[in-house]
């Protein structure tokens, strides 16, 4: 029982977690500011961040809506970033095997922040909260199906295993999946997937600050928002670990591996990074025949090749 | 520090300068500001423009609607006293007197160089 909280809240739960993601919270900001010719923040800054809004701010109570969902959404969203983060960084570390279908459960787990942030949003009864949350529903409805279609897909490729170890030590084996022209085209649509799933810009229309002032966010201050701004930062450490997972064999701590481990996250961080910073803001409609349309073909075009043998 | 933008009945020419200071040359992200959308999010109100009456009311709920603390830093000329505008009808004061202000920034319009040293000073005054 000790051994499983140490797992969940301080290694590699929520505190390793968070702390890395602050970190690569500051590469997506330094990235940013370099790809824009400015200088950028400082290395500490997503730290300040955050602890200034647990520690000094106010937590302001909207007069119109449900207090007890606006405050314990965010709470909710945190346990279900870092329960997807045990899942995806127990196995990566090699600490533990996880389990039969852990894939699919994780599947799950990585839907809850965005479903938690809607019903915080709902609950705050601001108007343009809600235009936030109702987009978010929608991009959720639009990347859902073409994340499960991928994860389907990755484990097509891995001979029909269900526990993300095996999909690992497969590709470290017989070549990682990413070798292959369906590897290929699955990857591309995971990429735009997690870009959905971390709010990054051609998906933010939920919280976009020009338009709707922050939507989903915009009622949150002080410790919820530093919960909120926390599992952010989770998600943004995890999901490019996810793909680094499934596509480009895991990531092994022995030795020169560790380079290549750290290049990998890196190398799928930054893709994201450079997506995010090259593309404008997609309407809601574009978006979702993006998603429903353009890739889940791309990943029906990969499973078609893959039967093929290619 | 995150700052939130509201613009009184302005001329726009101390907008203008305020995105100066985002861009490459001035880059105010090197010390860790941004601007954000929400009141609620911010920690410093940069209020400019002249105040009218219309305005007083919305300045007033804003100042409200922000999460404490709040620092308020009143930007150019008219922010600070009125300016050209001190002896108009639809005047409704400077913003120390709607709100309590903790740094001017005067200026029409104040230059990036001095929006930045103005806020430097204030982030060391909470320090």
């Amino acid at each position: 029982m000790g051994e499983q909280l140490f797992y969940f809240l301080i290694y590699p739960g929520m505190l390793f977690a968070g702390v890395v993601g602050g970190l690569i919270a500051w590469v997506d900001r330094k990235v940013t500011a370099r790809v824009q010719f400015r200088q950028g923040p400082p290395v500490l800054q997503p730290f300040y961040d955050f602890l200034k809004l647990l520690l000094v701010k106010e937590t302001v109570l909207p007069k119109h809506g449900s207090a007890i969902f606006f405050l314990l959404a965010p709470v909710l969203g945190l346990f279900g970033a870092t329960a997807s983060a045990l899942l995806i960084l127990l196995p990566a570390f090699g600490i533990t095997e996880g389990f039969r279908g852990d894939i699919i459960v994780l599947f799950y787990l990585l839907a809850i922040p965005s479903l938690m942030f809607v019903i915080g949003a709902m609950a705050s009864g601001n108007p343009l909260s809600a235009v936030g949350a109702s987009r978010e529903i929608k991009l959720i409805l639009s990347y859902e199906l073409t994340f499960i279609l991928v994860v389907a897909g990755v484990i097509l490729k891995s001979g029909q295993t269900l526990y993300l170890d095996e999909i690992m030590m497969m590709q470290q084996t017989q070549g990682a999946f990413i070798g292959s022209i369906s590897g290929v085209l699955l990857f591309v649509a995971a990429l735009f997937t997690i870009q959905g799933k971390a709010g990054l810009v051609p998906f933010d229309l939920a919280e976009a600050e020009t338009e709707i002032a922050e939507g989903t966010f915009m009622e949150y201050s002080g410790t919820a928002y530093a919960i909120i701004k926390y599992t952010k930062y989770i998600l943004l450490f995890i999901l490019p670990v996810f793909v680094a997972e499934i596509f480009f064999g895991g990531l092994t701590f022995t030795g020169i591996h560790i380079l290549w481990s750290i290049l990998k996250v890196v190398l799928v961080l930054v893709l994201m990074i450079l997506i995010r910073n090259t593309n404008p803001r997609v309407k809601i409609s574009q978006a979702m025949r993006f998603f429903l349309l353009w890739m889940n073909l791309l990943v029906i075009a990969g499973l078609v090749l893959h039967y093929l043998g290619l | 520090m995150w700052v939130f933008h509201f613009g009184g009945a302005s001329c726009n020419n101390c907008d203008i300068e305020i995105l100066d200071c985002l861009t490459p040359r001035y880059d105010v992200e090197r010390f860790g500001m941004k601007l954000v959308g929400s009141p609620r999010h911010a920690d410093v109100l940069l209020v400019n423009g002249s105040i009218n009456g219309r305005d007083k009311a919305r300045l007033l709920e804003v100042y409200e609607q922000a999460a404490k603390p709040i620092y308020v830093v009143a930007f150019g000329a008219c922010g600070c006293t009125g300016g050209i505008f001190a002896e108009g009808l639809p005047f409704a004061g400077p913003v120390d007197t709607i709100i309590p202000v903790d740094a001017y920034i005067p200026g029409c319009p104040p230059k990036p160089e001095a929006m930045i040293s103005g806020l430097m000073k204030l982030s060391e005054t909470i320090k």
